[in-house]
């Protein structure tokens, strides 16, 4: 069994109060970090931790903090990116609707390191319950002195607030989510100015996943170095990982990163092999966004090597044979998945959620949707693979924010890997989603 | 801060963006620009078509930028080296971007208002290329009614918020906005309201395309019928400065002037630009001299015949109607 | 997506007029309100919203965008472009219970299709459209992060998961009973796993 920091205590009768978490060992960092800590030896423990970004870009969490600028005078913010919506992702809503408390403990010892007054949980609206969940927690928390002013009798003030958003995948972008924070629409900010220097209200603004948040805690308790021992190179710590697909056990992992991906699949502890007997086809490792890989390349590298839930190793070959960890959105497809129809629904959502605010992405998304469209009727010929090509590669990079490459991989990555499909709809003018039966099967089992 | 672009070098103020940098080499080099206005705080950024890459970041970081920047949007750094037309990768880029401006944009030249001054037109003309590959059904919007001063063509509308910002930064109250998402945005008002105030009228004139267009000029004259003079007025409102366009003796249409980047000098009130059409009203100073950086425009207002066989050169190259066919 | 509010969506003065919060609802306004700096008010739009639309019949009326302006101080074309631009926020009026069903990859990897056929079918509506009555609206969404217990659908603030045709009957039929609206800020949300 792998080692678990921040989902632990998930089956805990009544974890979600406070005097069962608290019971568990809870708000020991806050204690640790006001009582025995400078700000920045909590910010220096972070940085010997490798921890990085949960959200999705694995930038280092340390030093996101230490970019953050402190002029005299002006707040600073933590916000949590809790919009999660990159489609297999679902670890973020675990956490919260769980252990709402690990969030908030993560909140307070994080805005102590970075000297934040008051901060705000933006939470994707579509988690409503989710958020009263976490508004409940809260008011816990400031009751019993958590949150509020002089925290622990120290002179460490703190206000928590949740924000909800309105449905919009964008508002994950963290501008998008800073201007959606100021009541706006959810159009990226073009950058710079960083969030670091110019976020929420122009204030210098550290935006955190909250899986990222969630792990500051044990990492204040262990120290930075106890958990960079966990993992491999710069991948450490723990990770969770959203499965589903065709699994046999779909849910919420926390693992330790660097355990093999076939492990991971085909283990009892984890997804536990694929359903119905089937035989695994392919798998997108970190999210929507992140490129697709048919089996034998997710299990081994193109050097054959095994593959590791790591940063590195996912990303090995570059998208020619590798992937991305992303978010932990981990979709596995079996033997009878189109991969064109899977890929149509991945292209359907990035029309739908792209801002419109850049012309690449507002054009082509809706343009590649159309595309696939065709094959899905059979109408589509073996030109239109080579158009949809062109058409991602001239969004890829052309953008204001990483939507348009979100939007654009996966399509490249399908064709790149299953180039076949699509001639093959395309010469027989004629698509069939042998998938179906399948499915049918688990819905009225 | 010295910064190289396509291989010409200036020197610049800290501060300047690439695109500022390289209009001041001139025309050779500058990146066209369909959203960036310099007269509009936070302008820019959305069209990318003002694209370059940065190929040297800085003489103290001079690794490249890994992806191409907007021009409009990025500081110059020193010792910065930019390609623009130069970079084949560029080219092709730009002709990704203005396809895609293109693909849901009705192509409606001939019974359009804004022909002859239209920057998309020009931005077809010289990016773009000869045949659009989209085959299915353009955008459609039902229209809206914003007032007998101006008239809004949705599906000719770019999207590129310059028409927002100036209601925001020039005139005392924004009623438009950009409402809904994606490929479904839209400018529009909330519920059906007359845009008039004061300075609304210079929607008309930051418009890049013919989304927004004079209604008291509509269909009255091709521009290239009209003869544009530099006239002023005394004004309590405004700098009076603008530009009338005259058939014969009569006043067709009040502008703002225009520079040889196609932006205003100054922006005028709508007292100026609707309330005096008798060329008595003004006091004429002279032909203007339409400099703008475009092949299709380039002092072809002296020399209207060329104007026309250029426009209608131009709309075949890019499949629209043929001009003498229009309705 | 679209155009759904146009300008030729009218407007009524004298609905507007007896568009008011309860005191109930007002408290739960200001208290969000407090959330922020007193000159950021208007960040409180997007809750506030979520509020007006469950207080004046599940959905934005031109009124209620109106007066909500009011409320936060803002014009209404600010309520308007953020209200279109979440999806959210109908701005068309629709059924008490509105039925969004998931049809990204994990949820269609594992039959979504085939619930929304079944709802269309026992519904008798498309996708987009709402029951005679007045009950149901259906809706495809996209994904509500229940991938792991796909297929699934929202409605108002709770969540249904791991649907099958025969779950699928029984909320029909629970919700038909209960017949009231559904907002997304109900408290007394009922998820079924
Ligand atoms: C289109 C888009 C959607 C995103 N969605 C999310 C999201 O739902 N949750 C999240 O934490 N980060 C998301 N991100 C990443 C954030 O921009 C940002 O990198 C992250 O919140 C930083 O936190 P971290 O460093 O803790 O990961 C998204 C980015 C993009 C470009
Ligand atoms: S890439 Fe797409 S989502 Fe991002 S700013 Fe551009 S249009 Fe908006
Ligand atoms: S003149 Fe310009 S705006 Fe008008 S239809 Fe032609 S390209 Fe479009
Ligand atoms: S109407 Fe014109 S100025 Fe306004 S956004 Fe559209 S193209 Fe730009
Ligand atoms: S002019 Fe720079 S992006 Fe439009
Ligand atoms: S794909 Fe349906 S909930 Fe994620």
């Amino acid at each position: 069994m792998g080692r678990k920091l921040l989902i632990h205590n998930d089956k805990v009768p009544n974890i979600h109060t406070l005097e069962v978490y608290r019971a568990h060992g809870g708000y020991a960092s806050v204690e640790k970090a006001l009582k025995n800590m400078t700000p920045d030896q909590v910010t220096d423990e972070v940085k010997k931790s490798g921890l990085r970004g949960r959200g999705g870009a694995g930038f280092p969490t340390g030093l996101k903090w230490s970019f953050l600028a402190k002029p005299e005078g002006v707040p600073r913010y933590l916000v949590c990116n809790a919009d999660e919506s990159e489609p297999g992702t679902f670890k973020d809503r675990y956490l919260m609707e769980v252990i709402p408390h690990a969030l908030i403990e993560g909140m307070i010892t994080s805005s102590y390191a970075l000297g934040a007054k008051a901060s705000y949980i933006y939470i994707r609206g579509e988690y409503f319950y989710v958020a009263r969940i976490v508004e409940a927690a809260i008011k816990e928390a400031y009751a019993a002195g958590w949150l509020g002013k002089n925290i622990l009798g120290t002179d460490f003030s703190h206000d928590c607030y949740v924000q909800v958003g309105g449905g919009a995948y964008i508002c994950g972008e963290e501008t998008a989510l800073l201007e959606s924070l100021e009541g706006k629409r959810g159009n990226p900010r073009i950058k710079p100015p960083f969030p670091a220097v110019a976020g929420l209200w122009g204030c210098p603004t550290v935006v955190n996943n909250v899986e990222t948040i969630a792990a500051v805690c044990p990492i204040v308790m262990m120290g930075g170095e106890e958990y960079a021992k966990i993992g491999i190179g710069k991948s450490t710590g723990t990770k969770l990982i959203s499965a589903s697909g065709h699994i046999n056990k779909p849910g919420v992992y926390e693992i330790e990163l660097g355990i093999p991906v076939e492990e991971f699949i085909y283990s009892e502890e984890y997804c536990g092999g694929i359903r119905n007997g089937k035989k695994m086809k392919a798998v997108v490792a970190g999210g929507s966004s992140v490129p697709i890989l048919p089996t034998e390349l997710i299990l081994k590298t193109a050097k054959g090597e095994p593959r590791l839930m790591t940063y590195e190793s996912l990303g090995d070959g570059g998208f020619q044979t590798g992937t991305m960890l992303g978010s932990g959105g981990f979709i596995v497809m079996d033997e009878d998945t189109s991969i064109v129809k899977n890929l149509f629904t991945f292209t359907r959502f990035y029309h739908h959620e792209s801002c419109g605010q850049c012309s690449p992405c507002r054009e082509g998304t809706g343009w590649m949707e159309k595309i696939l469209k065709k094959f899905l009727n059979g109408t589509a010929n073996e030109s239109d693979v080579e158009l949809l090509w062109d058409i991602q590669s001239k969004i890829e990079g052309k953008t204001i924010c990483p939507l348009g490459e979100a939007a654009a991989w996966p399509v490249a990555a399908a064709i790149r890997h299953f180039k076949h499909e699509f001639l093959e709809i395309a010469r027989n003018k004629k698509f069939v989603d042998v998938s179906h039966y399948n499915r049918l099967n688990k819905v009225t089992a | 801060m010295k910064v190289t672009i396509d291989g010409v070098e200036i020197d610049v103020p800290k501060g300047t963006t690439i695109l500022q940098a390289a209009r001041m080499i001139g025309p050779s080099v500058a990146p066209p620009a369909m959203c960036y206005y310099t007269k509009l705080k936070t302008s820019g950024g959305y069209c990318r078509t003002c694209i370059v890459k940065v190929t040297k970041g800085s003489t103290a970081n001079p690794n490249p930028m890994p992806k191409p920047v907007a021009s409009c949007r990025t500081e110059v750094m020193d010792g910065m080296e930019v390609q623009n037309f130069t970079s084949p990768e560029i080219v092709e880029a730009r002709k990704g971007v203005v396809e895609f401006l293109l693909i849901n944009h009705p192509l409606d030249c001939p019974v359009c208002d804004q022909a002859g001054e239209c920057k998309l037109q020009d931005l077809g003309y010289e990016n773009g290329s000869a045949k659009t590959r989209y085959e299915f059904k353009r955008r459609e919007f039902e229209g809206i009614d914003i007032g007998d001063k101006i008239k809004l063509h949705m599906t000719r509308c770019i999207l590129c918020y310059r028409c927002v910002k100036t209601a925001e930064q020039i005139t005392e109250k924004r009623l438009h906005g950009v409402v809904h998402r994606g490929d479904a945005s839209e400018i529009s008002t909330y519920i059906e309201q007359v845009i008039d105030n004061d300075f609304s009228g210079n929607v008309i004139d930051v418009c890049p395309v013919g989304a927004l267009t004079d209604r008291t000029f509509r269909f009255k004259q091709r521009v290239w019928f009209t003869k544009p003079v530099d006239a002023h007025r005394n004004c309590d409102k405004c700098c009076g400065k603008t530009r009338v366009w005259l058939k014969g003796e009569e006043v067709v249409r009040v502008t703002a002037r225009k520079d040889m980047w196609d932006e205003v000098e100054e922006f005028i009130c709508n007292s100026c630009r609707y309330d005096h059409k008798k060329k008595s009203d003004w006091v004429i100073e002279g032909p203007s001299h339409i400099s703008r950086a475009s092949v299709i425009s380039q002092g072809h207002y002296e020399h209207l015949n060329e104007l026309k066989v250029e426009a209608m050169k131009h709309q075949k190259a890019l499949g629209f109607m043929d001009i003498d066919k229009r309705p | 997506m679209g155009a759904e509010v146009h300008g030729t969506q009218s407007f009524d003065k004298k609905k507007r007029a007896e568009i008011k919060f309860s005191d109930a609802a007002m408290a739960e306004v200001k208290e969000i309100i407090s959330h922020y700096p007193p000159e950021r008010i208007k960040s409180a739009l997007l809750p506030v919203l979520h509020i007006a639309q469950a207080e004046f019949g599940g959905w934005l009326s031109p009124e209620t965008m109106d007066y909500v302006a009011e409320v936060l101080r803002i014009k209404p074309i600010e309520v308007f472009e953020v209200a279109s631009f979440y999806t959210m926020f109908h701005l068309k009026p629709v059924g008490k219970c509105t039925f969004e069903v998931c049809q990204t990859s994990s949820c269609w990897l594992n039959g979504a299709e085939d619930i929304v056929k079944y709802i269309e079918k026992k519904l008798n509506i498309k996708v987009g459209e709402t029951t005679r009555d007045g009950m149901f609206t259906l809706k495809t969404a996209e994904c509500l992060g229940s991938c792991g217990t796909a297929p699934m659908l929202q409605c108002g603030a709770s969540f249904h998961e791991n649907l099958t045709y025969d779950k699928v009957d029984k909320l029909i039929e629970k919700y038909r009973s209960e017949n009231r609206l559904r907002s997304y800020t109900d408290k007394d949300y009922q998820n079924t796993l």
